[in-house]
């Protein structure tokens, strides 16, 4: 396969003002990947199938990714000028970086015996914004994996033909693999209770009073 | 009752005798039909244990019944998810008495490698009561000829009347069990608090 940097040119001139970059992965696989915008997806995707250098026929596996806001402290020396004098005093700076949901898409060709091909796709957030185009048009076999990460991650994908639940029950409201998926209460314990499990524990009488003992 | 050494001697002489209670549960213990259905990787080893080399049928539990209505045993034999939960506890309902549960492997019993699971019921017996729990992921096929024969002995040392008569003699006991609900976050209730409670910690001692 070419190396990314050319592809990303050249999808750049099939579609101009198409917004795709360059992933690195620093992990030992260095398995460097195609960030591509929500709007072009579906486009893209036509293209990786169809281009006859790339003929990316087989989507092996989709998957979802939860990145929660983050927010990071930073401390930073400014001067001031208190009462006549002038200071150096130490202020926290909180920058926050709005979270979203992300789906990564591994593509192989079998025509010609290459790849993968990861690229991902991002959503505007992780509250409203969750939409992003669904490739099952492109390649049927992410009907079932687009059902799975809405019904785990609660990404909304336009265009699906049938998008409802997979694992879970229509009824169910939460997302289970987002990072602030709060479980049920459902009575078990560690067999050494501490921490966040130690208060849930405490929680209940009978618990509790083992537990004093 | 009869004196032990005369119902010796008279079975020494050809006469065989036997109270109602012992035909009964001779009769009950020795043809226990299972319900023919698997939930997951244990169902593998349920069914290794009916075929040939294991052979249920020894014990008189060779006929699986694809029908609850038919069925004497449930073998919950694999994981149950919450989605699942619900069919199985309906299923349980539709068996007539009697009827036994047999909690094969770590899923059924507790939730096992999924315990914490999202949608990984952490053990049957929060819906149905279980009889015998056979711990192992898998249980081996001789697990559960072992799980089958505490059954039959439990069985066997059931009376028919009295505080050891077997539940499906006393009035006072349920022979169907509320069918839990597909809530908003989970199932709903998460638990009969008849049939179970939550785990005390102790600690120290
Ligand atoms: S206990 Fe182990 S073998 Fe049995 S269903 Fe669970 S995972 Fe599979």
């Amino acid at each position: 396969m070419e190396p990314l940097e050319q592809l990303i040119a050249r999808i750049n001139s099939t579609f101009p003002g198409s917004e795709v970059s360059l992933m690195p992965n620093d992990a030992p696989s260095s398995q460097t990947s195609l960030l591509v915008s929500r709007k072009d997806g579906r486009r893209v995707a036509e293209f990786f199938k169809s281009d006859s250098l790339l003929r990316m026929d087989f989507l092996s596996n989709l998957t979802g990714v939860d990145w929660p806001d983050t927010v990071t402290k930073q401390k930073i020396k400014t001067k001031r000028n208190v009462d006549g004098v002038e200071k150096e005093i130490e202020e926290t700076v909180e920058t926050r970086k709005p979270g979203f949901l992300e789906v990564v898409y591994h593509l192989y060709s079998m025509e010609l015996q290459h790849g993968p091909l990861i690229f991902r796709m991002r959503t505007e957030n992780r509250v409203d914004g969750v939409h992003l185009p669904s490739l099952t048009p492109v390649w049927r076999g992410a009907e079932l994996q687009e059902r799975e990460v809405f019904d785990l991650y609660g990404v909304r994908f336009e265009g699906h033909p049938d998008l409802r639940r997979l694992l879970m029950w229509e009824t169910f409201e939460d997302h289970p693999m987002r990072k602030d998926y709060v479980e049920p209460d459902d009575y078990e314990f560690e067999p050494t209770a501490h921490d966040e499990v130690l208060t849930k524990a405490k929680a209940y009488d009978s618990c509790a009073v083992a537990l004093r003992t | 009752m009869m004196d032990e050494g005369l119902r010796r001697e008279l079975s020494r002489q050809g006469i065989f005798t036997t109270t109602l209670e012992g035909l009964y549960n001779w009769g009950r213990k020795n043809s226990i039909w299972p319900l023919q259905f698997g939930l997951a990787c244990c169902a593998i080893e349920m069914i290794a244990a009916s075929m040939a080399r294991f052979d249920l049928a020894r014990f008189g539990a060779e006929v699986f019944r694809p029908s609850p209505r038919q069925a004497d045993l449930m073998i919950v034999a694999g994981t149950v998810t919450k989605k699942m939960a619900p069919q199985v506890v309906r299923l349980y309902n539709q068996m007539p008495e009697p009827k036994y549960v047999i909690a094969m492997g770590a899923c059924a019993i507790s939730g096992g490698p999924f315990k914490q699971g999202y949608n990984v019921l952490k053990g049957i017996d929060r819906y149905i009561p279980v009889d015998v729990h056979i711990p192992g992921c898998p249980p081996r096929p001789e697990a559960l000829l072992h799980a089958f024969m505490t059954l039959q002995k439990r069985i066997d040392q059931q009376r028919l009347t009295g505080p050891s008569s077997p539940r499906h003699l006393k009035e006072s006991e349920p022979s169907e069990f509320p069918i839990p609900a597909f809530g908003a976050h989970d199932l709903t209730p998460g638990k009969n608090p008849a049939l179970w409670s939550p785990p005390k910690i102790i600690r120290g001692s």
